[in-house]
C-alpha cells in the first residue's frame, strides 16, 4: 500500500516537472524574446544584446530553462515585462487574495454539499432528491458566468445589497472585504457545490447498494443510522476525492469569476499577463495554478488508494 | 436440425437481440427540440437575422436619430435592445450562434477524431505504444483546461482555427482515456477473440468488432465533451482571449456589455444576460438529452461530469 502511495507521489513530483517543460517552451514559439518586448521600439542591437545577456537570453535554451527553473524554487521571478515591477511583489500582494477567496469557498460549500448529497441520497427518488438532482443537473451545465451575471442583476442592481465590483484598496476591515467578496463566492459556491453534491450523492448511493447495508437493512436498523453509521463512514474516502476534485475544479473555476467582478487576485493577474502576453507573469501563475492543481488530484487519489483496500493491492 | 437456411421462419430470427428504441423523456423531447432549434440557427442565422453583426441602429422606425443609440430597451425595432455601442442584440445573438456553436463542433468532432484513433490505437497495439500515448495524455490532463487554453493563447495570439485546434487538443485526452478503456474492455470479449481466431487481421477486427460496439458508449460522452468545449470556447471569448471583435460570439457578447448590468432590464442588461442565456439554454439542454441517453444505456454518465 505504501508502495503505491509512494509510487503515485514520484508521479505528482513527475507530473509537476513536465508541466514546467511545457509552460517553459511555450515561451520559446513566441518570435521574439523578453528583451525585444520590454525595450519594444527604440531597441538598439546592443542594447538588445547587453539586456538579453543581462537577463541570460543568449545562452542556450536548456541552461535558461535551469536558471527559470532555480530561480522559480527561490522565488526571485525577475521583473514583468509590462510594469517593470518585480513579479514575485506582483504575486505576493495577489496570491492571498485569491487565497482568502478560494478558503472561504471551500469552508462554505464542503459542509453544505457533503450535507444536501446526503440529504438527496437519504430517499433517493423522493421529493428532496428530485428537487436536488434536478437543479443540480441544470447549474452543472451553466457556465459560471451566467451564475454570476444574475446574481449581480437581482442581488446587486436590483436589491443592492452587495456590491458588484470587488475592488480591493488594502484598507478595508475584515466586514468590508467579505462584502466584497460575497457575490464571487456565492458565485463560485453555486459552481462548485452543484457538481459535489451530485458526486456525493452518487458517492453514498454507490456504498448504500452493498450488500453490508441490505443487511443492516434488514437487521431492522434505522434508516438515518445507516446512512451516518453505515454508509457515511465507508463513503469518506470517496467523498474526500470528490472534494480534491471539485477544489481542483476551483482552480479553473476563478479565472472567470476574478474578471467579472474584478477581483485583484492571482487569476486575474494572469489574465492580464496573456492579453499584454507578459510571458514572464504568465509562466509563473501558470506554474502556481497547476501546482495547485496536481497536488489536488493527488490528494484524490491518495483519498481512494487508501479507502479501498482493493486498489491498495498492487497490481 | 430440421430448419432449412430457406425456411422464412429461420430467416427472420434475429441474429443479435434487437436493439431498445431510444425513448426520450419530455424534457429530453424539449431539450433536443432547443438543440435543434440552435443548429438550424447555427446554419442559417446570418440570413435571417434583421441586421448585420456589424451595423448600427441610429434611427428608429419613424427615421428619427437617436441621440444615443447604446444599450437601447427592448422595441418593436429591436427585441433584445441594442448594445454598448447601438448594435442590435437579436440580431447579434443569431450570428453568434455561428461562431459558438460552429467552434465548438468543429472541435468536439476534432477531438474525437484522434481521441477515438489513438485511444483505440492505444488499446490494440498496446505494449510502448500505449504507455507513450497514456504518459502524454496524463501530462494534458494535469493542465486545468482553461490554463492551457490561457498558456497556449498567450503564445500563439487567438484566431478561429486557433481556437478549433486548441479546444479539440486539450479534449483530445479525455476522449482518448474513454476510448482506450473501451477498447480494452472490448477486446477481451469473447466474440473478438473469436474473430482472432478466425484469422481476421487488425483493421477489420477494428473497424467491425471494436468500433460498432463503443459506438453507443461514446454517443452520450460526446455530448458531454461538446458541453465542456462550449464552456470553454466561451469562457475565453468571456475573458477576451477568444473570438475577436467586431465579430459576433455569445462569450464575447457577455464580456462587451458587462457596462449595461448595472443599469438593469430597461437599460442593457438584456444585452449581456441573453448571449449568456443562449449558452446555458444550450448547455443545459446538451445535459438533458444526454441524461435520458445515459438512463438509455443502463450507466449514470451524467456522474462522470468532472
Amino acid at each position: 500500500m505504501w508502495w503505491m502511495v509512494l509510487k503515485r507521489l514520484a508521479l505528482g513530483v513527475f507530473l509537476i516537472w513536465v508541466v514546467s517543460l511545457v509552460i517553459f517552451a511555450m515561451t520559446q514559439i513566441l518570435p521574439g524574446d523578453a528583451a525585444e518586448m520590454r525595450l519594444g521600439q527604440d531597441a538598439t542591437p546592443e542594447t538588445l544584446a547587453a539586456l538579453r545577456h543581462e537577463l541570460g537570453l543568449d545562452r542556450p535554451a536548456y541552461i535558461q530553462y535551469g536558471l527559470w527553473l532555480s530561480r522559480l524554487v527561490t522565488g526571485d521571478l525577475g521583473l514583468s515585462v509590462a510594469g517593470g515591477a518585480t513579479i514575485s511583489s506582483l504575486i505576493g500582494n495577489r496570491i492571498g487574495n485569491t487565497f482568502f477567496m478560494a478558503s472561504i469557498v471551500t469552508v462554505i460549500a464542503v459542509p453544505l454539499s457533503v450535507a444536501i448529497g446526503l440529504l438527496a441520497a437519504m430517499h433517493p427518488g423522493g421529493l428532496i432528491d428530485r428537487v436536488v438532482t434536478s437543479v443540480t443537473l441544470g447549474l452543472v451545465a451553466v457556465p459560471d458566468f451566467l451564475i454570476a451575471l444574475v446574481l449581480i442583476l437581482f442581488v446587486s442592481v436590483q436589491l443592492g445589497l452587495f456590491p458588484a465590483v470587488s475592488y480591493l484598496s488594502g484598507t478595508e476591515d475584515i466586514f468590508q472585504t467579505l462584502r466584497a467578496l460575497a457575490l464571487p463566492i456565492l458565485t463560485l459556491i453555486t459552481a462548485v457545490a452543484s457538481q459535489m453534491i451530485r458526486m456525493t450523492r452518487a458517492g453514498v448511493l454507490n456504498v448504500l447498494n452493498s450488500p453490508y447495508i441490505e443487511m443492516a437493512i434488514l437487521k431492522g436498523v434505522p434508516r438515518r443510522r445507516i446512512i451516518l453509521r453505515h454508509a457515511l463512514l465507508n463513503a469518506i474516502g470517496p467523498i474526500v476525492n470528490i472534494i480534491a476534485l471539485n477544489l481542483a475544479y476551483l482552480v479553473g473555476g476563478v479565472v472567470v469569476v476574478e474578471t467579472i467582478f474584478s477581483y485583484p487576485g492571482l487569476a486575474k493577474l494572469m489574465v492580464d499577463g496573456v492579453q499584454n502576453r507578459d510571458m514572464p507573469v504568465v509562466q509563473a501563475c501558470a506554474m502556481i495554478f497547476c501546482s495547485t492543481y496536481i497536488l489536488l488530484l493527488l490528494v484524490a487519489d491518495m483519498a481512494s488508494i487508501l479507502s479501498n483496500p482493493r486498489l491498495r493491492m498492487p497490481r | 436440425m430440421s430448419a432449412a437456411p430457406t425456411d422464412p421462419a429461420f430467416e427472420e430470427l434475429p441474429d443479435a437481440p434487437p436493439r431498445r428504441a431510444l425513448r426520450l423523456t419530455w424534457t429530453g423531447k424539449v431539450s433536443a427540440g432547443i438543440i435543434l432549434v440552435w443548429l438550424a440557427l447555427a446554419l442559417v442565422g446570418p440570413w435571417i437575422a434583421p441586421f448585420s453583426e456589424a451595423e448600427f441602429i441610429e434611427e428608429d422606425l419613424q427615421g428619427n436619430y437617436y441621440l444615443d443609440p447604446s444599450f437601447l430597451p427592448p422595441s418593436e425595432q429591436t427585441w433584445l435592445g441594442t448594445d454598448y455601442i447601438g448594435r442590435d442584440v437579436f440580431s447579434r445573438i443569431l450570428w453568434g450562434a455561428r461562431t459558438t456553436v460552429g467552434i465548438s463542433l468543429a472541435a468536439t468532432l476534432l477531438a474525437y477524431l484522434f481521441g477515438i484513433a489513438l485511444g483505440i490505437t492505444a488499446a490494440v497495439a498496446g505494449g510502448w505504444i500505449d504507455v507513450l500515448l497514456s504518459r502524454a495524455a496524463e501530462v494534458v490532463l494535469s493542465f486545468p483546461s482553461i490554463m492551457l487554453g490561457l498558456i497556449v493563447i498567450a503564445a500563439l495570439g487567438s484566431s478561429i482555427p486557433m481556437l478549433i485546434v486548441l479546444a479539440g487538443f486539450v479534449y483530445t485526452a479525455p476522449v482518448f482515456r474513454i476510448a482506450r478503456a473501451l477498447g480494452q474492455d472490448i477486446m477481451v470479449q469473447d466474440f473478438v477473440e473469436a474473430a482472432r481466431a478466425r484469422g481476421e487481421g487488425r483493421w477489420w477486427i477494428v473497424s467491425r468488432e471494436i468500433l460498432p460496439s463503443a459506438v453507443m458508449p461514446l454517443a452520450s460522452d460526446f455530448g458531454l465533451r461538446l458541453i465542456f468545449i462550449i464552456l470553454f470556447v466561451s469562457s475565453l471569448s468571456f475573458l477576451g482571449l477568444g473570438v475577436q471583435p467586431p465579430m459576433a460570439d455569445w462569450g464575447s457578447m457577455v464580456r462587451e456589455n458587462l457596462s449595461g448590468l448595472g443599469n438593469g432590464f430597461a437599460g442593457g442588461a438584456i444585452a449581456s444576460l441573453a448571449p449568456a442565456f443562449a449558452i446555458g439554454c444550450l448547455t443545459i439542454a446538451i445535459n438533458l438529452v444526454v441524461d435520458d441517453l445515459s438512463v438509455h444505456e443502463g450507466g449514470l454518465l451524467a456522474d462522470k461530469m468532472i
